[in-house]
């Protein structure tokens, strides 16, 4: 079938099968930020946003997303530019593969509260899983750039 | 233009021949009384479940993602998220936050952004945190044949091929708490427990049990006289008696029955501090 949409600004028409996830879909059009953790819709990394709301795109048809509009980080590279650095100054990004769909859903906790407490850092992030670290490195990475907004 | 399959990956489980998205619900329970068809919800859940399916029917054309409020009811389409519950002020505000309470561990912010009242609902999940805390409202399902029911009738019979549309939850005045216990944050839970007052009537709510949630009432008069600490223990230590636990990975029925007492006293504690 054919599926019309839009991704990261630009207008796509793709051939898709009934059953093809968004995730498929997107990597296959060059989006790779999009990784597969875990495949029991548990692990964030898959994070993408649809209409500016950010889902997990390995549990989501492709066909839903006709006519709607798709963003990955590919498309998001300036405003994650912003608090990337401070993440990895507090040496949080280990193996790195969780990376981009923590970035995401950070940006979409900042859209909606840019201002956010540790605790509701903790509780937006909570679907965001990193084997690799304890999560205290990101949390101090969001904390040193929300205070350096403030100077 | 390149082709989408999964060819040999074990990416999806279940399968799909074709996707609909019907233009009414006549079209869309007609497609459902085909059992090699599913309707699909978030498919967060299904998606898992190892299952060829003719026809994927999506619910999403039908105007069923809003929730309506209005001076006696809330009416809550069976495509609203678990997000949109979490964050409506309106539901929030006549609840006490409990809404909101019910979803907040279930696993993130994006999955919540997908996963639907319907679906939850529906499927009667014994670990379903939605449907405890719906329990504990004076909720009725509204369903496109069998016509209006109320939740409790409709949490107790097997999952059928009709069409789940909205939940319609009454303003009655009440009190509502919402608790959980889970091993770690957005894990499934051991056990879920709403306790509410509807009115006049006392409820507390067990679900995970692991079995699906019932309601326990005062039956036995306890908390006639109001909510004291002691009432409030005697009606925990009531429902323990009461609620039938098991056990399973997550948690023995021993312990389960503790937390039964614990969590039903605790919440009816919270109810006596509400102003």
């Amino acid at each position: 079938m054919e599926l019309n949409f839009t991704l990261n600004g630009k207008p796509v028409t793709a051939q898709i099968a009934p059953d093809t996830l968004l995730i498929d879909l997107v990597r296959s059009l060059g989006c790779t930020s999009v990784k597969r953790g875990c495949d029991t819709a548990n692990c964030g990394l898959c994070t993408l946003f649809l209409d500016d709301k950010p889902v997990l795109s390995c549990s989501l048809l492709a066909a839903r997303v006709e006519g709607r509009t798709v963003t990955t980080l590919e498309g998001l590279q300036e405003e994650a530019a912003e608090f990337v650095g401070f993440i990895a100054d507090q040496g949080a990004d280990q193996c790195g593969f969780c990376n981009p769909g923590f970035v995401m859903n950070t940006i979409a906790l900042l859209r909606e509260n840019p201002d956010p407490t540790d605790d509701e850092i903790r509780a937006f992030l909570a679907g965001n899983l990193c084997r690799c670290s304890g999560y205290e490195g990101q949390l101090r990475g969001i904390r040193a750039f929300l205070d350096s907004r403030k100077k | 233009m390149p082709s989408h399959h999964n060819k040999g990956e074990p990416l999806l489980m279940m399968t799909i021949q074709k996707y609909i998205r019907p233009a009414s619900l006549e079209e869309a329970y007609t497609l459902n009384q085909v059992r090699a068809n599913r309707l699909v919800g978030g498919m967060v859940w299904m998606k898992m479940s190892n299952r060829a399916v003719n026809t994927a029917i999506d619910l999403s054309g039908l105007g069923l993602d809003a929730i309506e409020e209005n001076d006696r009811e809330f009416r809550i389409g069976a495509m609203v998220t678990l997000r949109q519950l979490e964050q409506h002020p309106g539901f929030n505000a006549y609840t006490r936050g409990a809404a909101a309470a019910s979803v907040q561990d279930i696993v993130g912010v994006q999955f919540r952004n997908l996963a639907t009242v319907g679906g939850s609902i529906f499927s009667r999940f014994g670990f379903s945190d939605l449907l405890t805390f719906f329990l504990s409202l004076d909720c009725r399902v509204e369903l496109y044949k069998a016509g209006t029911i109320s939740l409790e009738e409709f949490a107790k019979a097997q999952p059928d091929r009709d069409i789940l549309v909205r939940l319609v939850v009454k303003k009655v005045p009440g009190r509502f708490s919402y608790s959980a216990m889970r091993i770690a944050r957005t894990d499934f839970p051991v056990l879920t427990c709403a306790v509410s007052r509807v009115g006049d009537e006392y409820r507390a709510v067990i679900g995970a049990r692991p079995g699906r949630a019932m309601v326990v009432r005062d039956e036995e008069g306890l908390l006639a006289g109001g909510i004291t600490p002691e009432s409030a223990a005697a009606f925990g230590k009531y429902a323990a008696r009461v609620v039938p636990a098991g056990s399973n990975s997550r948690g023995s029925a021993a312990y389960r029955t503790r937390l039964v007492s614990t969590l039903t006293r605790r919440g009816l504690e919270q109810l006596g501090r509400m102003k």
